[in-house]
């Protein structure tokens, strides 16, 4: 490759690579921006996160217990506020102000850490990000959306994807890397992710042009006339009239009620193969890994072959995972092979699902179909953590997995169902990508 | 704006940023190395563990070149020159010449902790990889065994758990029960089985078999008494954290939380054959498993004055009267040998 690169005349490597004729850039500048900017601010959050656990207990004394319930009740607000944060994004018809100001609030509590030192004030920065977090989610997604050709939908968000969880693996990395040159200096630490946070915001407000009226040209463009109409609560809630937005968000509740919690899985799979304490940290990375070399090109596929038969495969990898925990023997390949899944489901559902939301939704109420459907998934799997954990309690840990299973095929049953393709009225047969109700009045 | 504009902009940024950060990492590097002016006189040598010598032993916790060192002064002068080792730990305990030391230190891509079983010259005896932070640590008072508590949490804000993992090491044997929940529990007399059960703080008998520590299940905690060779515990009594028994055997210091889901504990001594209990003078809120440095004494951390990253050891009187006293500054996981 690297000869085959040098021995090409000049000339040749300004040539796109296997690209037709007229057809967009591989990926839109503004995602490449998005991109960027979520891996920034990934990098700066995920350093927080890594070292979080031992400033509590280390640095500061205190015992995080009691943690889990606030963070899990807080899971549900955060989920409220990415619905508010999406509708807030179309009213004000500028996706980059409010996924700007989601931004600024996470880079402003970081330094607010330096000053907490008890769990409650802390538990309250850590709300604060969050918040902010939900905030600018739907409106990204909408910004992502919006600067990027229909049929390319999913391959700008498995970049974006990709990008972000680079951010998530380079975090602690970084973190360790402080904490091994300045002994216990958490502050270091949170100032230097402070820094990062703040250079994310920088980045977006310098490369990312602001939403609205930036898309890019193409045929089947809603009518200028029809931007300035103000947009309404009515008119969120009359999204949901939209049969297919209505399929994906029951679709994206039903699987998230049966999609068992990331800590729950790396739980299990160490009881399942009495893995060494000492990997257990590691788990999540390997998820990470499999979840970041696979998703742009997981969103390629689902853009040639159909996001509604990705988004199920990712569903059926995760229950070929649920039923490796279940029943494999203990082969020592057992973990790589649960990770690889887990990791795939996430390439092959992640991204996919807002591509595919983005489809069904007029431009003007972008944001909010995506935080209708981001929320309703949210809540599920929020629910699914107390339900999976009920059942945990009350039946040990194989039976409730087996129930969550159970209802996974159950679920991918109905949501194969529904999403199934729809020839639209009068015309040509289904195309492979969802039907766009929205650019075909 | 320009390309070249906001490339510029961009670019002042990126310098801005990274200096600030360089400064804090620099900053932040230097006071490590840096001994804190007006703090408590220490001298490096050796630190033994041997019993016969009555020692008070502790971790720094002060900023400096011996933040988590293993450091001993005289159990009848505790604020006078400290003699300081170069095993440094989060937590320390050590009792008849073993010692417990749970360290933390910074991997490439997580945290690596290890529980480190010393001997009487802090000499590495074995070391057992854990599966989280550092929290509590016990040795039994013949040094036979040795108990820790880690905190497991999932990988970053977005975990919906955090729960402890406790383990009971028998250093003759170097049998090692890495988790308490696989003790059969008894509560109320009858069998109890929950997937939510937590473990912590556990404190040893000089019997070599008989524990007490913290169950947690339901969103209760509760005092259990437990047998290592029988592999079993049995609930005393509810709302009883990081227990701590008497020397004597009769009582345990404990820290109960003041209101349900505030992190808010008081410190109380319970009286084990009639499970009255009472509060100490202490009243402050006491996050530590307290140590008991005789028949009436305890000794526990508290968040120094206006340092949030160092700790002060107190001391109070066990039956509630008198008022806490400042044992030293800049210390915690005291210990005494003797």
């Amino acid at each position: 490759m690297y000869l085959a690169d040098r021995s090409a005349p000049a000339g040749a490597k300004t040539a796109p690579p296997d690209r037709g004729p007229g057809r967009a850039p591989v990926v839109a500048p503004t995602v490449l921006a998005l991109g960027t900017v979520s891996m920034i601010t990934d990098v700066s959050s995920e350093m927080v996160a890594a070292v979080l656990p031992l400033y509590l207990i280390a640095g500061l004394g205190l015992s995080p217990l009691g943690f889990g319930a606030l963070d899990g009740v807080y899971n549900g607000v955060s989920a409220l506020v990415q619905l508010t944060g999406g509708h807030l994004a179309d009213r004000v018809r500028n996706h980059k102000l409010v996924a700007g100001i989601g931004y600024g609030l996470s880079a402003l509590c970081k330094p607010l850490l330096l000053l907490a030192h008890s769990l409650g004030p802390i538990s309250v920065i850590l709300a604060l990000e969050r918040t902010g977090k939900g905030l600018r989610t739907a409106p990204r997604d909408a910004l992502i959306s919006l600067s990027t050709p229909d049929e390319a939908q999913g391959r700008a968000f498995g970049v974006h994807r990709a990008m972000d969880t680079t951010g998530a693996l380079l975090g602690p990395l970084a973190a360790f890397l402080i904490l091994g040159v300045a002994v216990d200096g958490y502050d270091a630490v949170f100032g230097v992710s402070a820094c990062v946070a703040v250079l994310g915001v920088v980045v977006l407000v310098l490369f990312v042009p602001s939403g609205a009226g930036e898309t890019p040209p193409r045929p089947a463009a809603a009518p200028p006339a029809a931007r300035p109409t103000p947009v309404r609560l009515r008119d969120a809630a009359a999204l949901l009239r939209l049969p297919r937005l209505r399929a994906l968000a029951l679709c994206a509740v039903l699987l998230g009620l049966t999609t068992v919690s990331d800590a729950f899985v790396y739980l299990l799979l160490q009881r399942r193969t009495g893995l060494d304490d000492q990997w257990f940290p590691l788990l999540p990375l390997g998820t990470a890994a499999v979840f970041l070399l696979l998703a742009v090109p997981a969103g390629a596929l689902a853009d040639r072959i159909g996001r509604r038969t990705v988004f199920l495969t990712g569903h059926a990898l995760l229950l070929a995972a649920y039923g490796l925990l279940l029943w494999a023997p203990a082969w020592p390949a057992l973990p790589y092979l649960v990770l690889a899944l887990h990791g795939m489901f996430y390439a092959a559902t992640d991204g996919v699902l807002p591509a595919a939301v983005a489809a069904t939704v007029p431009e003007s109420l972008r944001a909010t179909g995506l935080a209708v459907v981001g929320t309703g998934q949210a809540l599920a799997r929020f629910g699914c953590s107390l339900a999976f954990g009920g059942a945990w309690t009350l039946w040990g840990t194989g039976p409730a997995l087996a129930a969550a299973a159970a209802g996974l095929l159950c679920c991918a049953a109905v949501a194969g169902y529904v999403l199934r393709p729809l020839p639209p009225p009068g015309a040509a047969p289904a195309a492979p990508a969802p039907p766009d109700p929205a650019r075909h009045p | 704006m320009t390309r070249s504009r906001r490339l510029l902009v961009l670019a002042v940024a990126v310098l801005l940023l990274g200096g600030a950060g360089a400064t804090l990492v620099l900053r932040a590097a230097a006071r490590a190395d840096r001994p804190q002016t007006g703090g408590p006189q220490t001298s490096a040598g050796p630190v033994t563990l041997t019993a016969g010598r009555d020692t008070l032993t502790f971790l720094g916790s002060g900023q400096g070149p011996h933040r988590g060192a293993l450091a001993s002064v005289p159990a009848d002068a505790p604020a006078g020159t400290r003699t300081v080792s170069d095993l440094t730990c989060q937590r320390f305990h050590a009792a008849a010449g073993t010692g417990v030391c749970l360290r933390s230190s910074p991997g490439a891509l997580a945290q690596d902790n290890k529980a480190v079983i010393v001997d009487a010259a802090l000499r590495q005896v074995r070391s057992f990889p854990l599966a989280g932070t550092p929290s509590r640590a016990r040795v039994s008072p013949s040094g036979r065994f040795a108990a820790w508590t880690v905190f497991v949490s999932g990988e970053s804000y977005g975990a919906a758990f955090f729960s402890t993992r406790t383990a009971i090491l028998d250093t003759r044997t170097w049998k090692l029960d890495a988790n308490l929940e696989e003790f059969a529990i008894s509560m109320d007399g009858r069998d109890y089985r929950a997937q939510d059960v937590n473990f912590w703080g556990v404190t040893f008998a000089k019997d070599d078999d008989t524990f007490y520590a913290t169950l947690a299940t339901a969103g209760e905690t509760h005092l259990v008494k437990g047998s290592v060779s029988r592999r079993s515990v049995t609930t005393l009594a509810k709302n009883v954290e990081c227990p701590s028994l008497s020397p004597d055997e009769t009582r345990i210091a404990y820290k109960k939380r003041v209101r349900a889901g505030a992190s808010l504990w008081r410190e109380h001594v319970m009286d084990l054959g009639t499970l009255r209990d009472h509060a100490l003078a202490e009243r402050r809120s006491v996050d530590d498993q307290a140590a008991w440095l005789d028949d009436g004494t305890l000794a526990y951390g508290l968040p120094g004055d206006g340092a949030a990253d160092r700790t002060d050891l107190w001391t109070v009187p066990a039956d509630g009267s008198g008022t806490p006293r400042l044992l030293t500054s800049g210390a915690s996981s005291p210990a005494r040998l003797g």
